[in-house]
């Protein structure tokens, strides 16, 4: 079955993409809500990309990001990523925490902790949607936060796939808020299997 | 400007001076090379895996420590290194993310090092020198015309094994 992900139908894709609107949308509000901004999101995107190929769609493995890491647990295990340039981590915890940060300093302990609550918040509403559309339980395990290159960042993910496959389905969408101060990617990457399960609760063949 | 020889994840390169091999964004892989200082031949390999015989997807060698390091010493013995002088320097390994209560899959790092230590051991290759470990992500490239192995990280500066 490990690549099987290669041969989705037009429908299965379509079904896929309404998955991640649905999540991304709810994920969006909650987010709006948190630092009273309008976000704006994009139609996600769904692509099956070699495992090597993943940190490109964030700039390059070299590129430096925070990002803020879950696990989904329950009927569908897969992992989810929000993923954002240095600048809009630090937007983020001015809007929370109403700090002000200066451009080359480092985001603390509690800045940390801010950012991996919303990461939390946004997977919550994510995978609530997610739960709700598909009828499946998913539940996100504990939040963890790194700021450092993409690609081993990204590593954490790729593992997991690497030991069914070679590719991975990535369901990316991008945040921005009206005024630019963040621009945020957020991915979730089922693991082997759990396409299917998804699928197969909503009906796609 | 001398060759820039780039290596993906679950890849490899082999070369010879004055061309440089290099790997971004490693975290919990490692990059391995194998380097002869009298040919100036050397090779690196970025694994991801420990063991293949553990995998559902074990198509590629290159993805895993147990079958890279023989597929990266056979083809830097092709290239003209001689075994008895070939040694291998690695980097990378770490742990990205903490978790309490967390799986197996996070200590890959770890797991990952032990396993091409033992694999270079059963090579009959010798180690010069490592940097393993850490919660941080690296950088690494090696110039094969001085077989040095530098490593760039983004908070904990660079550094040359």
């Amino acid at each position: 079955m490990s690549d099987s992900m290669l041969n989705l139908s037009a429908m299965q894709l379509d079904a896929i993409r309404e998955i991640g609107n649905v999540g991304a949308g709810n994920s969006a509000t909650a987010l709006s809500q948190l630092i009273n901004k309008k976000i704006d999101m994009d139609v996600p995107s769904v692509s099956v990309v070699p495992l090597a190929d993943v940190p490109d769609l964030v700039g390059g493995p070299d590129t430096m990001v925070a990002g803020i890491f879950l696990r989904v647990y329950g009927k569908a295990p897969g992992s989810v990523l929000f993923l954002m340039p240095r600048e809009s981590a630090f937007y983020l915890v001015e809007h929370l925490l109403g700090e002000q940060k200066s451009a080359d300093g480092e985001l603390t302990e509690m800045d940390q902790s801010a950012l991996m609550e919303i990461g939390n918040i946004l997977a919550g509403a994510y995978l609530n949607a997610l739960s709700y559309y598909t009828k499946l339980t998913l539940l996100p395990s504990i939040p963890a936060m790194a700021v450092d290159m993409a690609g081993a960042i990204l590593n954490v993910v790729i593992v997991q796939l690497g030991q069914m496959g070679d590719h991975a389905l990535v369901i990316e969408t991008q945040f921005l808020s009206e005024d630019d101060g963040i621009n945020g990617h957020f991915f979730l990457i089922p693991d082997s299997g759990s396409l299917q399960i998804i699928l197969n609760a909503v009906g796609v063949k | 400007m001398a060759e820039l020889l780039k290596v993906g994840i679950a890849d490899y390169k082999v070369g010879k001076s004055p061309a440089t091999i290099i790997s971004y964004g490693l975290g919990s892989c490692i990059g391995i090379t194998l380097y002869d200082a009298k040919s100036k031949v050397g090779g690196l390999v970025h694994i991801m895996l420990p063991d293949s015989t553990q995998a559902r997807a074990n198509e590629n060698p290159a993805k895993f420590a147990d079958t890279g390091i023989p597929l990266l010493l056979k083809e830097v013995i092709a290239l003209g290194a001689v075994k008895s002088r070939i040694e291998a320097k690695m980097a990378g390994g770490s742990q990205m993310f903490q978790f309490a209560g967390a799986s197996d899959i996070m200590a890959i790092g770890k797991r990952n090092a032990e396993l091409a230590k033992k694999t270079l051991q059963k090579c009959g290759i010798k180690i010069a020198s490592e940097d393993l470990g850490g919660t941080y992500g690296r950088t690494v490239e090696m110039d094969l015309t001085t077989g040095l192995y530098k490593i760039r990280t983004i908070n904990k500066g660079e550094k040359t094994i």
